[in-house]
């Protein structure tokens, strides 16, 4: 009881969670792009399904799919739908012409994956459009969201999954590339860790029920 | 020629150690595909334990596509030491057993019975090379099923997609016919120079084995010869399995990274091909069958 007042106490917050709770299930069709830079891999169809409160799977239509490890799961929804967090005002920031207020989630259940939680907010329509999540296991999240026509019900047109990546390497006596070194994959593997996952809606099929067993 | 090359075609394939080669491909491939079959999640776990780290990889990674490639890699290095066990023979076979003066006092000449010899060797070449095919490529997609080809490379990973991979597997096989017959021309080479079967097989096969070595040993002084090796040449089949990605790191469909690559090593190859089967027929030109 003591926790669900905590997270009362900021209005934009439960704004959000309101605008949020308007969507029991979805299931969205869309684009997904990896952009790892040891991966070459190209755009691949997507279907994403999430059911309330905090259920969420990306499923590649045919073909393999490479999601950050935790990541995907760590959205608004299943951040704000759990109600055990604590919301801390932390000001706020200019992001792409907005005026955004910064609020800090701190979870209230040791049992929760994520350890905290930054949310760039636009208090006009109540849309969180970038978050800062730090989990227990699978490291730091920054996800960047943009709108279109489903932001009436705080459904982004496209999200951006950015994570830290860690070094790949595999050695020449399993891969049997003797010989076949290719330096510039190597530098340009060293400069960059970090990765994106991009996937753009096409589609939103909302409330028409999902199943448990997408999950 | 077209009785020549029957003819070799004939003496070839009714002698068993032809058959030696098919069935070491079908039960190396055989042995494989059953390990991995029972226990490739294991292996496939291993090869990805780098990416396991950051992501999660979800869809069929081990399948026919995946097999196939390292079915490839493996034995693609080992096929030039059973082609040699046939084309290393051809001349030297004859020469050894005495038929060779028979065969140059028929009305053809030993131009016309050397390239009919080698075109015959081609063959058992090529037909090698399908069955190589039809195991590994065709029975693993059978067995294992297809998906998009995820390839773990030394420094990075190539994810093509399921519809793209097919036609680089068409691609990487007539690459490896070239390779192929220029062993073949090489053993057939040594086989002109020979009068025995067992001097020209080991001697292809030392020569594969030593170039080998030169080829994949990152040592600068090496490094100056090895664009003239063809065992250098040899295994770039596998640039067909590397894609083109463009400013967003985005792969382009139906690229390939290094084509000019393919290309220099096609020509390389077939330069050899020439210069082994061309020095053959002056070398058998100038035999002494007479001693």
């Amino acid at each position: 009881m003591n926790n669900r007042l905590q997270a009362q106490v900021d209005p934009l917050i439960e704004r959000v969670s309101q605008k949020l709770g308007l969507v029991n299930d979805y299931v969205a069709e869309g684009v997904m792009k990896t952009d790892v830079s040891f991966i070459k891999a190209s755009l691949g169809k997507v279907k994403v399904y999430f059911k309330k409160p905090n259920l969420l799977k990306v499923k590649k239509e045919g073909g393999i799919s490479l999601l950050p490890k935790g990541g995907v799961s760590v959205t608004i929804n299943s951040l704000l739908n759990t109600k055990q967090y604590i919301a801390l005002p932390a000001g706020t920031q200019e992001y792409n012409g907005k005026t955004l207020r910064v609020i800090k989630l701190v979870p209230t259940d040791d049992k929760l994956d994520w350890v905290i939680s930054t949310l760039w907010i636009d208090p006009a329509d109540a849309l969180v459009y970038k978050t800062f999540t730090t989990t227990k296991e699978n490291g730091s999240y920054e996800i960047t969201m943009e709108y279109g026509s489903y932001a009436n019900l705080g459904l982004p047109s496209k999200i951006i999954f950015a994570f830290n990546t860690k070094d790949y390497k595999l050695p020449n006596g399993i891969t049997l590339e003797f010989g076949d070194d290719d330096p510039t994959a190597k530098q340009k593997a060293l400069k960059n860790k970090k990765g994106k996952i991009e996937i753009t809606y096409t589609n939103y099929v909302i409330n028409k029920g999902v199943s448990n067993t997408m999950f | 020629m077209k009785q020549i090359i029957s003819i070799e075609l004939y003496k070839i394939f009714r002698r068993p150690r032809t058959y030696i080669a098919f069935a070491a491909i079908a039960a190396l491939i055989m042995v494989i595909q059953f390990g991995l079959k029972m226990d490739g999640q294991s292996y496939a776990g291993f090869l990805m334990k780098d990416i396991n780290d950051t992501l999660t990889v979800d869809g069929k990674v081990l399948n026919g596509y995946l097999i196939c490639y390292i079915l490839l890699q493996l034995l693609l290095v080992h096929v030039p030491l059973l082609v040699a066990l046939i084309a290393a023979d051809m001349i030297s076979g004859e020469a050894n057993l005495g038929t060779l003066r028979l065969l140059f006092t028929t009305p053809y000449s030993r131009t016309q019975w050397v390239i009919g010899k080698f075109i015959a060797a081609s063959i058992y070449t090529i037909v090698l090379l399908i069955w190589l095919a039809f195991l590994a490529l065709f029975a693993s997609m059978w067995i294992f099923g297809t998906d998009d080809l995820f390839l773990m490379k030394s420094n990075y990973v190539v994810l093509i997609q399921e519809k793209d991979v097919l036609w680089r597997y068409v691609g990487a096989f007539v690459f490896a016919s070239f390779s192929l017959l220029t062993v073949t021309a090489l053993g057939f080479l040594m086989s002109s120079i020979a009068n025995n079967s067992i001097g020209p097989i080991v001697g292809t096969m030392s020569a594969i084995v030593f170039f080998t070595i030169l080829s994949t040993l990152n040592i600068p002084l090496f490094s100056i010869i090895k664009p003239y090796l063809f065992t250098t040449h040899m295994n770039n089949w596998k640039e067909f399995f590397d894609i083109k990605v463009d400013d967003n790191n985005e792969a382009i469909y139906g690229t390939i990274l290094n084509l000019a690559k393919i290309k220099t090593s096609l020509i390389v190859l077939t330069l050899h091909i020439i210069l082994f089967v061309s020095a053959s027929v002056i070398i058998t030109k100038r035999k002494d069958i007479l001693s």
